[in-house]
């Protein structure tokens, strides 16, 4: 295995002759998508004309599907197929050949087992939409419902360690916490959200013989390819997957869904293509939500704000067959210095929809207490807020002693301050107003850990130069095809309009898709293995060609660089070199496998946020005013697809922190908001004047290029800087999330 | 039912099942599925069209309704070769990040610059009889039908300012 | 969504013979929310009579100094409006914080005031509903929807009217203009176009079958100050957890109850002289919280309160 210090040395990358790295070029794809010609997985054409499945979903939360009539359905017009739990095709027990991770939630499709309100029990496909829509309404299902555990809060005994867990002790925190000065014992809870993916899950399948390919809207190519298979019990080489863009994925779309199980079971049935997508409602129904969490943080510092004991404690819920923690309390692990630490999980199993990783899983809850708290330690303290954290600022990790790869928090928290004007901040709520406005400043530290997994990809030139990088990996809107361009492209030296790239396809070489924001980094680092790679072949192609004016040199004084391959002042195009001496192409694969010693180091992307908001003493309605947040994570390949997923993430903080919850009804087990008119996502309104910053970084701790994961580190910590601005605009301390007109104003004097 | 409108400046007859939204007929019938489909109730704006120059959402509208009208979808405004102002912009700013929402708002972009040019007020207008000036406020503001959950708003809102000549 | 039948009628005689002629056929004007509500199999309409195109599209004078806005001006129609614009900008404001631009330019001042309540359990076609299905009893009542009535609610139903504009036109004393398919017309107070839930929540609204909204007309102005102001969970493009309006003395609250709510206890206390806050509360007095609407007591006073006061309604009485 490779060591971290193997990729010091300078790189392509590093040295960034052609300047490509870094600079904010356009999306690779941009031009498809503003013209509404990226075709996403409903819209793909099919080998012929495809018919239209609909999902029917359970109306009660436990029990069993007992009888069904399908009768009218089947002679209602158009309709060519009508599954319930009673013929729906058999299929294979899942979760053999992968992570189970990912297998989480699924049930073979329409189960007779119900075990939450909204699952899959019923399908019908027609020859139109209309048609399919009009007869699933016909399909008469009867139920036995069992009891069921449905209210997290009403469960909160029931909570369990997760298995295979232990709370993590540093020190003894009892000991510290009863003796320290100063002492702040809250408990912070955040609401059950749902992803709200633009694009619906999915899927348009069509046979050829033995073989299926589906297009669908999947974050996690072969996980998708694999659980395919064993659910229509084929081996994976005959399934091909193909997820080219994808309408947002946000972790809602890392596992496979029913549309995909059913759209290739009903194209198999039927011998035609079909198409299966979930409507609105069942978007907030039958996929994972991220869940709600109940945080008591304890602190105790010594009078000059200095941390003896630190505790956070995460509480929090899974569906009952399909476990997963949001770890909400492992963020803090690493972010301040206490000698006396506890932190740890537990989990209560309901009876309602799955929950599963929803971007940052872990600190976009967590950060919304310890943040919170830090902010209410620091005015028991009268200290800021900014130097209250400062004084805790470790120099190795607070847990486990490790040397940081890179921490440059402090650096972003008073850069921030000085950019944002945070000393205009008045340290006394409610005392500044605009208008009839209460206008505060809020800030939160954030911190995201960074990740590499194992990857490969493979590149090809072809005898017209054109170089083209091919993964199974997917871009969901993080800009991964732009910024693959453009580290092939600097790789070997060529101009980017010279280089392709395909992705979301299970016949490439595989990367482990996107989430975890280890996306740029894995399959990034596995393309430049791929480019360098190719370098190496076209470099022995040259010298070992006597028709090359590199021939005879040494392949590894070879550069790359204007589309040439040169020796001192010996060069050839690339082009000429590949038609000459390899007309049908050169094509090479490249992998990455995490450093052997990476874990010797405490590895994360850190920011800070500042926030500005007005909150209306009439109807409590908070509104931002202005927000700014500066982030250190490693080197910035792409200016401007980087600040658009860091401010992206920073306004899902907006809407965790002001308007987005969904409800379980303790009586049915459905969520109260199933459509986009019930849960809000920040409206364009809701944002106003919001930046960001990056800081100059380099990890060569992280990956051979230095680079850092951005697209979840922007929403850590983003929610609390706004509470804290609430705190600070009307003396309003709320610690349930989030921040409605109603709790404001019933906090409000 | 046989309807007849015209679409990004060509005649176009279908024969339509009176159920079909115009969103579905464009996406399922007329194979122009840049309209995307992502609420299906008027909740997301991800369908917005321009019929006789007016942003309206597709998903809400059926189809048999739009007898005669000029219907203007995405692929009526710019190829990828030779962008619409309010493409090149959207491109340029980074406006997009996963595209659903995209040709959304680019067409309600293009509405709502009309609206304005027509002197509609917004409610972010302070003076309901003063003319129409289209600040940051007034844009976001307007362009609020139109969710972008990869919640590039910042860029969306610097693309109009400069397809809308106001940068 | 159930087969229908669709027609496309020349005149306001013919679409009432239309709907006349087929059991369960239902008036299609701008749609977005009879479409909406098809989807989900709320509405099952048999025949559509569209009646979009018919010549009820204009802003006109009245004789009286008022305005008469056609059932099928859009909504961005009339908040466009400058005589609205300028003589009626609370009915202007409360348009423009209502949905969304897409919406405003196809949803009609007709089907705005004849729209459905956004009640959770109304749309979630799982659970009982006396909207839906008369006597199957009400979700709502028990559950967790919070932006229900505090006003008129009854044991059948505790939904809200969801309308901004409805609000304005009945603090504007706005008159409502009703065809029927005799060749009669009529009007009423707009202030009787929504009834409140009863026992029959399936009721919405005081007109009868054969009969159709024409117009909406707005008498000259009350003299004084106008605002509407709306409170929601997001900065637009979101329902109201309440709203005001206020057209010189007269006050109208949003989001409280199964119609647009004229708050008439507050209104004879400002003329009696009370300040705003006593008014708002000597109305809210008369309100009924269930535990999960609570809140709407406190923002209610405070909102209606500010917009009287903003307004300067009571300040010369």
């Amino acid at each position: 295995m490779s060591s971290v210090k193997d990729w010091a040395a300078p790189t392509p990358i590093s040295e960034n002759r052609s300047g490509l790295i870094g600079k904010g070029v356009d999306r690779y794809e941009g031009r498809l998508k503003v013209t509404g010609s990226a075709p996403f997985a409903y819209e793909v054409e099919a080998p012929s004309k495809p018919a239209y499945g609909v999902l029917i979903a359970s109306p009660i939360a436990r029990g069993v599907v007992t009888s069904a009539d399908i009768a009218q359905a089947q002679a209602s017009p158009g309709v060519l197929l009508v599954w319930t739990p009673d013929n729906v095709p058999a299929q294979g027990e899942r979760g053999a050949k992968i992570n189970p991770r990912s297998q989480r939630g699924a049930n073979p499709a329409l189960a007779d087992r119900v075990e939450h309100f909204g699952q899959h029990v019923g399908f019908v496909v027609a020859d139109t939409l209309e048609n399919a829509k009009a007869a699933a309404a016909l399909v008469r299902l009867t139920y036995e419902a069992t009891p069921a555990d449905l209210i997290f809060e009403d469960n909160l005994a029931q909570a369990d360690q997760p298995e295979g867990e232990e709370d993590v002790r540093v020190g003894d925190f009892e000991a510290a916490f009863a003796g320290a000065a100063v002492r702040l014992d809250e408990t912070y809870v955040s609401p059950l959200q749902n992803h709200a993916q633009m694009e619906p899950c999915a899927t348009t399948a069509w046979w050829d013989g033995d073989h299926v390919t589906v297009h669908t809207s999947i974050q996690m190519v072969k996980g998708g390819q694999h659980t395919l298979a064993e659910t229509l019990m084929i081996p994976s080489t005959q399934v091909r997957l193909i997820t080219r863009y994808i309408g947002g994925g946000f972790g809602g779309k890392g596992q496979a869904y029913d549309d995909l199980t059913l759209a290739a079971l009903a194209a198999r049935a039927l011998g035609q293509p079909v198409k299966v997508a979930y409507t609105r409602q069942q978007m907030f129904q039958a996929t994972i939500h991220r869940p709600a969490v109940h945080m008591r943080v304890r602190l105790g510092a010594q009078a000059d704000g200095r941390l003896d004991a630190f505790a956070l404690e995460a509480v929090t819920h899974c569906r009952r067959e399909a476990p997963f923690t949001e770890h909400a309390a492992n963020f803090a692990r690493s972010l301040y210095a206490a000698p006396n630490r506890l932190t740890g999980h537990r989990l209560v199993k309901l009876d309602i929809p799955a929950a599963g990783p929803m971007r940052a899983p872990g600190e976009a809850s967590g950060m919304l207490s310890l943040e919170c708290a830090m902010d209410e330690l620091a005015e028991q303290l009268g200290l800021d807020p900014v130097e209250l954290r400062l004084r805790n600022e470790p120099e190795t990790d607070p847990e486990t002693g490790k040397p940081f790869s890179t921490r440059q928090l402090v650096r972003c928290m008073t850069e921030g301050a000085q950019r944002f004007g945070w000393d205009r901040r008045n340290p006394t709520p409610g005392q500044v107003r605009d208008g009839r406005w209460l206008v505060g400043l809020g800030m939160a530290a954030a911190i995201r850990g960074n990740f590499l997994l194992p990857a490969k990809a493979g590149v090809r030139i072809d005898a017209d130069g054109t170089i083209t990088l091919r993964q199974g990996m997917t871009d969901i809107g993080t800009g991964t095809y732009t910024i693959l361009a453009q580290i092939t492209a600097e790789t070997l030296g060529v101009p980017l309009s010279q280089v392709k790239v395909e992705l979301g396809d299970s016949d490439f070489p595989p990367a482990p898709g996107s989430g975890g924001q280890f996306g740029a980094a894995t399959a990034g680092s596995a393309a430049f293995a791929a480019g360098m790679n190719l370098r190496k072949a076209l470099a022995e192609l040259a010298t070992g060609d006597p028709n090359s004016p590199l021939y005879g040199d040494d392949p590894e004084l070879v550069s790359f660089g204007g589309g040439n391959i040169a020796v001192d002042n010996r060069a050839e195009p690339l082009d000429r070199l590949v038609a000459r001496a390899a007309p049908d192409g050169v094509y090479v694969e490249g992998a990455i496998t995490p450093a052997a010693d990476a874990r010797d180091y405490s590895q994360h992307t850190y920011g800070a946020h500042f926030a500005e908001v007005g909150v209306d003493p009439d109807t409590g309605e908070v509104r931002l005013r202005r927000m700014f947040g500066v982030f250190a994570a490693g080197r910035i390949l792409n200016a401007k697809t980087a600040m658009s997923q860091i401010t992206g993430g920073m306004i899902w903080g907006v809407g965790t922190a002001l308007h987005e919850y969904n409800e379980v009804d303790p009586r049915y087990g459905s969520f109260i908001a199933q459509d986009l008119a019930g849960y809000h996502v920040p409206a364009h309104a809701d944002i106003v004047d919001l930046s960001a910053m990056f800081l100059d970084e380099v990890d060569d701790k992280a990956n051979p290029m230095g680079i850092k994961g951005v697209g979840e580190l922007g929403i850590a910590g983003a929610g609390a800087a706004i509470a804290n601005a609430v705190y600070n605009a009307s003396g309003a301390r709320i610690r349930s999330y989030p921040l409605t007109p109603e709790k404001v104003l019933a906090a409000l004097p | 039912m046989k309807t007849s409108f015209t679409l990004n400046g060509q005649a176009a007859s279908l024969d339509l099942d009176p159920r079909t939204t115009l969103l579905d007929a464009l996406r399922e019938q007329l194979s122009l599925k840049g309209s995307k489909k992502g609420c299906d109730h008027g909740q997301c704006g991800a369908c917005t069209v321009l019929v006789n120059g007016r942003r309206i959402n597709a998903c809400l509208s059926l189809a048999v309704t739009h007898e005669g009208d000029e219907i203007t979808t995405v692929e009526g405004l710019g190829t990828s070769e030779t962008l619409h102002p309010v493409q090149a912009a959207f491109l340029e700013h980074d406006a997009f990040q996963c595209g659903y929402c995209t040709p959304g708002q680019i067409c309600s972009t293009i509405g709502m610059l009309k609206e304005a040019a027509d002197g509609w007020a917004s409610l972010a207008t302070a003076d309901l009889t003063a003319d129409t000036v289209l600040s940051d406020e007034e844009i976001r503001e307007r362009m609020s039908g139109n969710l972008c959950r990869c919640s590039a708003y910042p860029q969306i809102l610097a693309a109009i300012r400069s397809a809308g000549g106001l940068a | 969504m159930k087969p229908f039948t669709y027609e496309r009628p020349k005149d306001v005689t013919s679409a009432l013979a239309m709907m006349a002629e087929v059991p369960g056929a239902r008036f299609l004007a701008g749609g977005t929310n009879l479409v909406d509500l098809m989807k989900l199999q709320i509405e099952q309409p048999t025949q559509l009579v569209d009646v979009s195109r018919l010549p009820l599209g204009e802003i006109e004078e009245t004789p009286g100094g008022g305005l008469r806005l056609g059932a099928v001006t859009t909504n961005s129609q009339v908040a466009a409006d400058l005589r609205v614009r300028a003589r009626y900008p609370a009915l202007a404001q409360a348009i423009l914080s209502g949905a969304s631009g897409q919406l405003r330019n196809k949803a009609t001042t007709a089907g705005n005031l004849l729209q459905r309540t956004r009640c959770a359990y109304f749309y979630d076609t799982t659970k009982p509903c006396n909207k839906r299905q008369p006597g199957a009893g009400c979700a709502a009542i028990g559950g967790i929807y919070a932006n229900t009535a505090v006003f008129g609610a009854s044991e059948a139903c505790i939904a809200t009217h969801p309308s901004d504009m409805a609000v304005a036109m009945s603090a504007l004393d706005a008159q409502v203009e009703i065809a029927s398919q005799d060749g009669q017309s009529r009007s009423l107070a707009l202030e009787d176009l929504h009834r409140l839930p009863g026992e029959t929540p399936h009721i919405e609204t005081n007109l009868q079958p054969g009969e159709m909204i024409t117009a909406v007309v707005l008498p000259p102005p009350a003299p004084g100050g106008q605002i509407y102001r709306k409170a929601r969970e997001r900065a637009s493009y979101a329902f109201a957890i309440g709203s005001v309006a206020v057209v010189g003395g007269r006050v109208a609250l949003g989001a409280v109850a199964h119609k647009p709510w004229r708050a008439k206890v507050a209104e004879q206390a400002l003329a009696g002289g009370a300040s705003p806050a006593e008014a708002m509360a000597a109305e809210m007095a008369g309100a009924q919280a269930d535990g999960h609407n609570d809140f709407k007591l406190k923002l209610m006073a405070r909102l209606g309160a500010a917009c009287l006061t903003t307004t300067g309604a009571g300040d010369d009485q």
